[in-house]
């Protein structure tokens, strides 16, 4: 099933979908967003994109197998709060950076945290979307 | 033999006290580290395996033997009254500390623990020579022996569940080493099922006993005594005690699983399944006798189940023909004696049980490593079949004889020590002392009889018939029997050197009390010799007949058929029957089924919390404060509701759903919830595809529900929705807890330097609980994962 005007339509959300996400997680923190809504936009993004393109089209955009992205969220998200054990600190505490970055505004470990929920909410969506896509 | 115990001490503390001295930082800090360099051994074993290849067993032995070493040089301080204790915080909040504790009696088992465990070592080297999984062997024998270690050291009750655990789990994989073998599977377990259901018995006495006496250190029950025995909790704790240590030390009805466990390679029935793990509970109700010893009931169930026990075993053992099973019940025989022992609670009861422990860890271990040579030699575990060794065989056959001869009873063995004092506390037993005795004999004349046919018959019998043409065992493997031989004939010699460090320690702290142990060789004619002499006797005629007596063993067989294994058969086909009839009953696999299940159990659990605890709905003011887009929005999630219900589509039912979803979104938007409705609608729009993707090719419903299946269904939905309702407007009537919102409003920007609370909460104040939510949501997505991929191949995709 191919449609002109779904596949167009995909054509120039999905680039907008993709950096809206990263503006969702990176602003998550002081406005409302976050990584999960973040992750859930860029699922949303692929699945439109593997429904116009189809799925195999959309696995070669992503690079990433979405399981291996589970595990790097998940991952990501454990290692963010190792750097406060190191410390003295409890297990995710949170520590951020003194200087504030041009576009990123704050760092510190939460964001990493964030990150990793991001990568593992796309990782579980799309790792679903694709399989029920591919029956 | 035995004077009186006189108290002399060296210092004027009262009676029950015992000195606390420090020794040095340097030797408190060496108990942790003797404890968890055997942990770090384990991990390296395989690697040390690999590299050193055959002289891997002599280089892993080194460690157990520098912890002899260590142990044997505290000696001197422990036998002058002198503990070390140490403590490390683990578990703060819940009062539990790794603290570990040092007095005589742990210091006996440290001994034999370490001791015992450097020629099992050796002696596994050579047995297992050129075995693949030789290292994982190691692995488990030496973490076994650290674990161990630290049951016996452990002075924080916890702390000691913890290892003794460890020792059930090392056991388990020892027993299951050779797991292609179904029978050795099945013996572990069974070994791991009895004495893990003991352990969990054990934890909860373990705790009550912390509660009612206020602490878990072991030390500090110690020094408060026996002011536990009116407390309310002191029957269910020793109840639940004595079922860990029974369990452990293989007390009747328990008894069963230790012949099972014979499945195990020689080395470690030598070494756990006689000489330490089964002691365990041994030590426990030694340990444990001053604090809960001495009452009615404990007299009663120890030493009742202390008799059967001995008894049983060394019938058992009687109608026996293979070695190991021989050596097995005559174990549990002991065991059992050692149970009773402490059951009597007397002074000289306590000397006896600490001698028989130090003796039957030399002789039996000496004959199970012999059991393990002359199967390894001969090629047969069968004593009917053995004979004639002694000219192929000469110093497993000088051990074996030591060893049977210190089983038996004769001197100048440490046995026939210790057989005298076994004597003198039976007959000086508080109650009932004729019967116990006349039990304990009964028990010696069959251990005389099967220390002959396990250490003579073998070696000096005339007729063999045997697989292989024997030789002489490898040095690495007479290590062993020679060393643990040759200990039963030097303490027998020289036993007030024993008694005056060791034994008189580990007495003293049995007892709580200052108490001197002599022993000597010979003592006159009394009678306890004469009785010493009757079993003698008595055994040799048995000996004599024990090849009638096997002929007639169906007695045995019969046991076999009514005891306490058939129990066990029993109840583990039933529960792998209650679990199949559950598992049928409620994983049937249909999907609504299901939904309506958890449904109803949510509606009936919190519907009668309801009910009953009664939340209280405040009533509600009017609708006129509900303006007309909030009408709108509300008619649009009932017309979706309406018409998912009522769509014979399926993807109309999905997107019926999703309006219904989105006008949540557009509720929570309106009500400045902006974080909730950006993740409703992404959620929402997800949901969507995930349904188009699965309905797309799915044909319109087939069949739509009969008349009475609805009306059950449209029962259950507006059952639930009401509960909902209910909730909904009940958690709306109770006052919000207000110092949950100010506080996250407040410290949101100090503390996590972020101005969306919501967030702030998720990645910083609750950081941790969504880290499981991610991992809950990685496991979901690969059992989705798995449940449409991995189906059997022969469905095609």
């Amino acid at each position: 099933m191919f449609s002109l005007i779904l596949s167009t339509a995909v054509r120039y959300l999905f680039p907008l979908m993709l950096l809206f996400s990263v503006f969702l997680l990176l602003r998550g923190h002081n406005e409302p967003g976050g990584g999960f809504v973040g992750g859930l936009v860029v699922a949303a993004a692929f699945a439109f994109y593997a429904i116009a393109f189809g799925v195999p089209a959309a696995r070669r955009t992503l690079g990433v197998d979405p399981r291996a992205l589970i595990g790097i969220g998940l991952m990501v998200a454990v290692l963010s709060g190792l750097p406060s054990v190191l410390l003295g600190l409890p297990f995710m505490t949170g520590l951020w950076a003194e200087p504030t970055l041009p576009v990123l505004g704050k760092v510190g470990t939460p964001l990493l945290f964030d990150v990793g929920v991001y990568l593992a909410v796309i990782g579980v969506m799309l790792t679903i979307i694709f399989t029920l896509a591919e029956e | 033999m035995i004077l009186p115990c006189f108290p002399h001490w060296a210092g004027e503390e009262g009676i029950g006290e015992v000195s606390t001295v420090a020794i040095t930082g340097l030797e408190r800090d060496g108990m942790i580290a003797a404890i968890f360099s055997g942990f770090l051994l384990a991990l390296l074993a395989p690697t040390v395996v690999r590299l050193a290849r055959r002289q891997a067993g002599w280089l892993l032995a080194l460690l157990p033997a520098g912890l002899t070493l260590y142990f044997a040089r505290l000696l001197g301080p422990v036998s002058a009254g002198r503990t070390v204790a140490v403590s490390v915080p683990w578990v703060p909040d819940l009062g539990i500390s790794l603290s570990f504790y040092l007095d005589g009696l742990s210091l006996l088992f440290a001994l034999l623990i370490c001791g015992v465990g450097a020629l099992v070592v050796v002696y596994a080297g050579s047995y297992l020579k050129g075995h693949p999984h030789l290292g994982r062997f190691y692995l488990y024998l030496l973490a076994f022996m650290a674990s161990m270690l630290g049951l016996v050291l452990a002075d924080n009750g916890l702390t000691m569940f913890v290892f003794w655990e460890l020792t059930g789990l090392a056991s388990f994989l020892l027993i299951g080493f050779e797991h292609e073998r179904e029978s050795a599977r099945a013996a572990a377990l069974q070994a791991l099922l009895v004495t893990g259901a003991g352990g969990l018995a054990l934890l909860a006495g373990l705790v009550l006993l912390a509660q009612a006496s206020g602490s878990a250190e072991l030390s500090t029950l110690l020094q408060n005594g026996r002011s536990l025995q009116g407390h309310p909790l002191y029957l269910p704790i020793l109840l639940l005690v004595l079922a860990g240590a029974f369990t452990k030390s293989a007390q009747f009805p328990f008894h069963f699983w230790l012949p099972g466990a014979m499945e195990a390679p020689t080395p470690v029935s030598a070494y756990l399944h006689s000489a330490t793990m089964v002691k365990a509970g041994v030590y426990l109700l030694a340990r444990l006798s001053p604090v809960l010893g001495g009452s009615d009931a404990w007299h009663y169930l120890v030493v009742g189940a202390g008799t059967a026990t001995m008894l049983l075993g060394a019938l058992i053992a009687l109608w026996q023909a293979d070695l190991k099973r021989l050596l097995a019940y005559s174990t549990v025989s002991t065991l059992g004696a050692l149970v009773l022992l402490l059951g009597l609670d007397t002074v000289l009861s306590v000397k006896a049980a600490t001698l028989f422990l130090l003796a039957h860890a030399l002789y039996k271990g000496a004959l199970f490593l012999v059991a393990g040579v002359v199967d390894h030699e001969t090629g047969t575990r069968d004593v009917t079949r053995l004979g004639n060794l002694a000219r192929a065989m000469p110093v497993t056959a000088l051990a074996a004889g030591l060893a049977a001869l210190s089983m038996a009873g004769l001197p100048p063995l440490l046995g026939f020590i210790n057989k005298e004092l076994l004597y003198e506390a039976k007959l000086q037993a508080p109650r009932a002392a004729v019967w116990v005795t006349g039990a304990g004999v009964l028990a010696n004349v069959c251990l005389v009889a099967v220390a002959g046919t396990v250490g003579l018959a073998p070696f000096l019998r005339r007729r063999a018939d045997l697989p292989k043409k024997p030789h002489e065992a490898p040095p690495a493997m007479l290590l062993g029997p020679a060393v643990l031989a040759a200990m039963s004939l030097l303490c027998g010699l020289f036993p007030e050197t024993v008694a005056n460090s060791l034994l008189s320690a580990a007495v003293s702290a049995v007892r709580a009390q200052p108490t001197v142990v002599e022993l000597k060789l010979w003592h006159g004619i009394n009678p306890v010799f004469a009785l010493s002499v009757l079993t003698l006797a008595a055994g040799a005629g048995l000996f004599a007949a024990r090849d009638v007596l096997r002929r007639a063993g169906a007695l045995g067989d019969a046991v076999g058929r009514f005891g306490p294994q058939r129990w066990y058969q029993g109840l583990l086909a039933g529960l792998n029957g209650l679990a199949r009839a559950q598992t049928r009953l409620l994983q049937h696999g249909y999907l609504r089924l299901y939904l309506m299940t958890v449904i109803l159990t949510t509606v009936g659990l919190v519907g009668s919390a309801l009910l009953l605890g009664g939340g209280e709905v405040r009533p509600m003011g009017g609708l006129g404060d509900v303006r007309f887009h909030e009408w709108v929005i509300a008619a649009l999630i009932l017309l979706g509701a309406l018409m998912a219900v009522t769509t014979s589509s399926r993807l109309a039912a999905a997107a019926a759903l999703s309006v219904i979803g989105y006008g949540v979104a557009l509720i929570y938007m309106l009500f400045s919830a902006p974080d909730l409705a950006m993740t409703q609608f992404a959620v929402e729009t997800l949901t969507v595809i995930l349904f188009v993707l699965v309905v797309y090719r799915l044909p319109r419903f087939a069949a739509l529900s009969g008349r009475g299946a609805r009306v059950r269904d449209a029962l259950v939905a507006l059952l639930a929705g009401g509960l909902m309702t209910a909730l909904v407007l009940i958690a709306t009537s109770v006052p919000r807890e207000p110092h949950l919102a100010a506080f996250f409003a407040q410290y949101s920007w100090p503390l996590a330097k972020g101005r969306n609370v919501v967030n702030v909460i998720l990645v910083d104040f609750r950081a941790l609980d969504t880290l499981g939510e991610i991992t809950v949501l990685g496991v979901a997505a690969i059992g989705v994962y798995a449940l449409l991929r991995l189906r059997p191949s022969s469905h095609p995709r």
